[in-house]
């Protein structure tokens, strides 16, 4: 039998019958008049909307950043075997699985304590106790990593005896690692929820474990998104000859192969190799935002040689092979110097579609600050930079590296901004391009730029986040998403007219 | 008892074996092998009561209850979600509940609009902060008809008086502005949330709508939110069977048709979970009878009509059987085809509010059979509905785990599963057959005789998919 064919919503409600339903239906809905819905459509393009737009204080409207539980139950499942475990309300819980779930299109588990109204009053030490033996019990973890919801953090629950409780008890075994992180809903965002509990991580399992030195470098890659990024890492890094503990490998996490099984831990740092940590030369961080306390705890208490090498476009990823290769002694070899050639030659290629093309970015900082410097070597330029959960120190070093490029001299940088700022800025000052995550679509769809997808959490298109950005390939990929949007649009623009051409 | 029930149990506990003492006993509560009849009295699921901690729960909180499904809908008001950013970033338009308007201009419903609380809101309190967002909304969207203040946990933690600062600014803008008290802890799931949104429609927004003319046919569409469409398809068939529908709840809905329901002569609940609450009000202070119904698959739509045209005078009776007619061999079409495709295949559900039983029709109108369903967020009362709906001894659970999930999959073998985002992508790694039954899996409409086909297609396409048979398990 012939396929039968079916209209869903995307073709249904553009049909004539339901545009009436739609036009009968606003006697009931007291709508302003259409002019007046014209005329406030229009003065917010302005100037004056502009103004007032920036002088708010009070509220974020379509803010570009989430709360720290979810960068630090990202963070824990990372490591092998290991159980995220949120102290708190339910909510948040199944908030956090699902925003991962949609970003990956991965399973994700994570447990939390289901604090109500008595926990408000008493304490979440009963949850804490329950939480902690039925998730031993029920789903074996090899560590379980606790961090804690606004709820537990306002009522001032005590994680540490809460948890020494449970060892008293036996509800655990004496011998289990549960590291634990403070994490605050309403102080920073996810990137601190990383960092604090990977500090955790890393400040309850190290201890006792230096010996000798392992040779091997660390990296913490930070809240990063990209399953690719962490392949493309243990690739170079393999190809280098470079021994190396990845603090915490999500890949296999988000981006676990189809068995016809569903693995809760599938794969992740081993927790040996995690507490052998602390014997590395030295430890690598690929963001700073994510990663200040725990790279400051390192230098500090394990007395390592640290470093910040975000590698995001070329000039970035040669200083994290040349400081790799300088702390280890290794020769960056010939395929990597290929790959360079190879990507420095798309972009020379493509260059003319990029050049002086204006753009708008908005993000988080480690992400902002690498797209900025590529955008800036191919020619491109950066005009509005906003990054909701980035700090003066954001500013300050995103404007430094501005003020070294002849490209950077028309950006300016909005930290604390949202993407309802941006849309005032996208009406007043147009730019060319736009790069951001899925909800900027509607400043698309608002504004007309065009709107490259990189960033967090990217829940309208499929399979990005398996494309590294990092390294000489993560350019490859980069330059390939600006320039074929870039020729995409210009077809859209030029379909009939002489210049929709074939050759490009 | 019979053999089927006997057996179900038997396979609940063996599953029940892995939980220490204590959940064991409570979990056990939960899960029940289905009797129709009623009379086994250990048939009956125990439900809306606390979750344990610690056994991954797919539950979620007031605050989605009342932000994410009842409120968060109503198109014209600027819904702020009061303290830190995470649950109105998590909850940003994931419902799909769709709306006609100029999005930013006189409507807000795709936007994340957070009073975005730092450690000074927790210290010194979140009012002051609150009364300033507040006037700065108004200057930004001077068309907005109202505003909502969804609390997040810690404002009810900190004793922040959000009322005050409600009623305050409400009276010095004139548009309503409705504090709702959904902080994620109260209550056990997302169903307080219902209710306590349920009550401030009620307390501020209720009979204060304009509506110039009422008629005999005016009806109210409650429970519908929208998603992807079903409420559009629903309010077709109302129309075309000669009703009024003055007010949809809340999927498209207006802060005005919020208002004016109390004048319809009918209130059509879809989803009785969600807003049996205000139905019953509305029936107890303005006397307006309520129905519930089910547009799901053509059998209940069938039957739905008719129950609905029974309220009414003999025109819109043959109206009804006029469309019924009308429809009839279309609906005919796609079971016949679809049919032929999914007959005998196992569908095993765990979802929210009415998806658990209102769909079951619409799978066995295609031939399929629900083994299992369960409710994250049921009452007693939905249970009691759904009992004589399944077969005798089909798993019914209640506040499943995702441990008691997989074991019952693996153990029932269902064709296919329905459920949340949560569960969708373990199902995948699994190899099982998978659909979101809150989302429609971001297709839609499912509800009325447009919804029927988009429905069948779906499942066939899930069930059918050549994608399973490359899977290569590991030996």
């Amino acid at each position: 039998m012939k396929a039968m064919r079916i209209k869903d919503h995307n073709e249904l409600f553009q049909e004539q019958e339901y545009l009436e339903q739609f036009a009968r239906k606003r006697e009931f809905e007291d709508p302003w008049p259409a002019e007046k819905v014209k005329e406030i459509a229009e003065w917010t393009k302005t100037e004056e909307y502009k103004e007032l737009n920036f002088k708010r204080k009070n509220i974020k409207i379509n803010p570009a950043k989430a709360c720290q539980p979810l960068g630090a139950i990202f963070c824990s499942s990372g490591f092998a075997g290991t159980m995220p475990f949120v102290q708190g309300a339910q909510g948040c819980a199944a908030y956090f699985r699902s925003h991962l779930n949609r970003h990956f299109k991965e399973p994700f588990a994570a447990i939390s304590t289901s604090m109500t109204e008595d926990a408000a009053v008493f304490g979440g030490l009963n949850n804490m106790l329950e939480g902690l033996e039925n998730a031993y019990k029920l789903y074996s973890p090899k560590m379980i990593a606790v961090c804690t919801t606004c709820m537990a953090e306002v009522i001032g629950d005590d994680l540490n005896s809460y948890i020494r409780t449970a060892r008293e008890k036996d509800l655990i075994p004496k011998d289990l690692p549960v590291p634990f992180a403070h994490t605050p809903s309403f102080v920073g965002s996810y990137l601190n929820g990383y960092d604090n509990m990977m500090k955790g991580i890393l400040s309850s399992i190290t201890p006792g474990k230096k010996g000798e030195p392992n040779g091997n470098i660390n990296i913490i890659p930070g809240f990063d998104t990209y399953t690719g990024n962490y392949r493309e890492l243990k690739r170079l890094l393999d190809i280098m000859d470079v021994k190396h503990t990845i603090l915490a490998d999500v890949s296999d996490i988000f981006d676990s192969p189809n068995t016809g099984e569903y693995k809760l831990y599938p794969g992740g740092t081993p927790l040996a190799d995690a507490m052998d940590s602390i014997n590395a030369t030295a430890t690598v961080a690929l963001q700073r935002y994510s990663t200040a306390k725990t790279m400051d705890y390192i230098q500090k208490e394990w007395s390592q040689k640290v470093f910040v090498l975000p590698p995001i476009g070329i000039k970035n990823t040669d200083s994290f092979f040349e400081e790799i290769s300088r702390v280890t002694g290794k020769t960056v070899p010939r395929e990597i110097w290929d790959e360079r050639g190879r990507a420095v030659d798309a972009m020379i290629d493509s260059h003319p579609y990029v050049h002086g093309k204006r753009f708008a970015l908005v993000g988080d900082p480690d992400l902002l600050l690498g797209l900025i410097s590529f955008i800036m070597e191919m020619g491109g330029v950066p005009v509005h930079i906003v990054c909701t959960n980035g700090d003066k120190t954001f500013e300050e070093e995103a404007n430094r590296m501005l003020a070294e490029s002849p490209f950077g001299s028309e950006a300016k940088v909005y930290a604390g901004k949202d993407m309802w700022h941006l849309r005032s800025l996208l009406f007043t000052e147009p730019v060319d391009l736009l790069i951001g995550n899925s909800y900027a679509k509607f400043l698309w769809r608002d504004t007309g730029t065009p709107l490259i997808r990189i960033g967090f959490p990217l829940f309208d298109r499929h399979h990005l986040h398996r494309y590294p950005v990092i390294g000489y390939q993560g350019v490859l990929n980069l330059v390939n998403w600006v320039v074929n949007t870039v020729l995409d649009e210009m077809d859209r623009k030029t379909i009939n007219t002489t210049s929709f051409d074939v050759i490009r | 008892m019979s053999s089927a029930i006997k057996d179900t149990q038997k396979m609940i506990e063996e599953v029940l074996e892995a939980y220490p003492d204590k959940s064991k006993k409570d979990r056990a509560k939960h899960l029940a092998a289905n009797d129709p009849t009623g009379q086994c009295s250990t048939c009956q699921v125990k439900s809306n009561v606390k979750s344990r901690p610690g056994v991954m729960t797919v539950r979620g909180c007031a605050y989605a209850g009342a932000k994410g499904v009842v409120w968060g809908p109503v198109k014209d008001q600027l819904t702020i979600s009061h303290g830190p950013v995470g649950c109105g970033q998590y909850s940003w338009w994931a419902r799909r509940n769709y709306y006609n308007g100029q999005t930013g201009i006189d409507t807000f419903g795709t936007m994340h609009i957070t009073t975005d609380f730092q450690e000074k809101d927790i210290v010194y309190g979140g009012d002051k902060g609150l009364d300033a967002a507040l006037h700065e909304l108004k200057e930004l969207f001077p068309l907005a008809k109202g505003m909502g203040i969804l609390s997040e946990c810690p404002v009810g933690l900190i004793g922040d008086d959000i009322e005050a600062v409600s009623k305050r600014v409400a009276k010095e803008f004139g548009i309503p502005i409705v504090p709702v008290r959904c902080e994620g802890f109260r209550g056990v799931s997302q169903s307080l949330g219902h209710h306590i949104a349920n009550d401030t429609i009620r307390d501020y927004v209720l009979g204060k709508g304009v509506l110039e003319k009422t008629t005999p046919y005016d009806v109210a569409l409650i429970g519908d939110y929208n998603i992807g469409g079903d409420a559009w398809a629903s309010r077709k068939m109302l129309e075309e069977m000669g009703l009024r529908v003055i007010a949809q709840w809340t999927g498209d809905a207006s802060v005005n048709e919020l208002g004016i329901a109390t004048k319809s002569k009918l209130n059509l609940i879809h989803c009785y979970r969600s807003m049996n609450y205000i139905c019953r009000h509305m029936e107890e202070a303005y006397g307006i009878p309520w129905a519930e119904f089910n547009f799901f698959g053509p059998t209940k739509i069938y039957q739905s009509i008719r129950k609905i045209a029974s309220y009414f005078d003999d025109t819109i009776k043959e109206n009804a059987e006029k469309m019924i007619e009308k429809y009839k061999p279309e609906m005919d079409k796609v079971i016949e085809y679809y049919k032929a495709r999914l007959e005998g295949k196992k569908v095993m559900l765990y979802v929210g509010g009415l998806r658990p039983r209102h769909t079951i029709g619409a799978y066995e109108d295609l031939g399929m059979e629900v083994v299992a369903s369960g409710y994250e967020f049921g009452h007693n009362d939905d249970y009691k509905r759904t009992y004589p709906d399944m077969k005798e001894g089909a798993v019914i659970m209640d506040d499943a785990t995702l441990y008691e999930m997989e074991e019952f999959t693996r153990r029932l073998r269902p064709d296919m599963v329905g459920s949340g985002i949560k569960e969708k992508y373990s199902y995948h790694k699994m190899g099982v057959p998978f659909r979101q039954m809150h989302s429609w899996d971001y297709s839609g409409p499912y509800h009325g005789f447009d919804g029927f086909p988009v429905f069948a297609r779906d499942m066939d396409m899930t069930v059918n998919s050549p994608t399973w048979n490359l899977i290569r398990r590991e030996k």
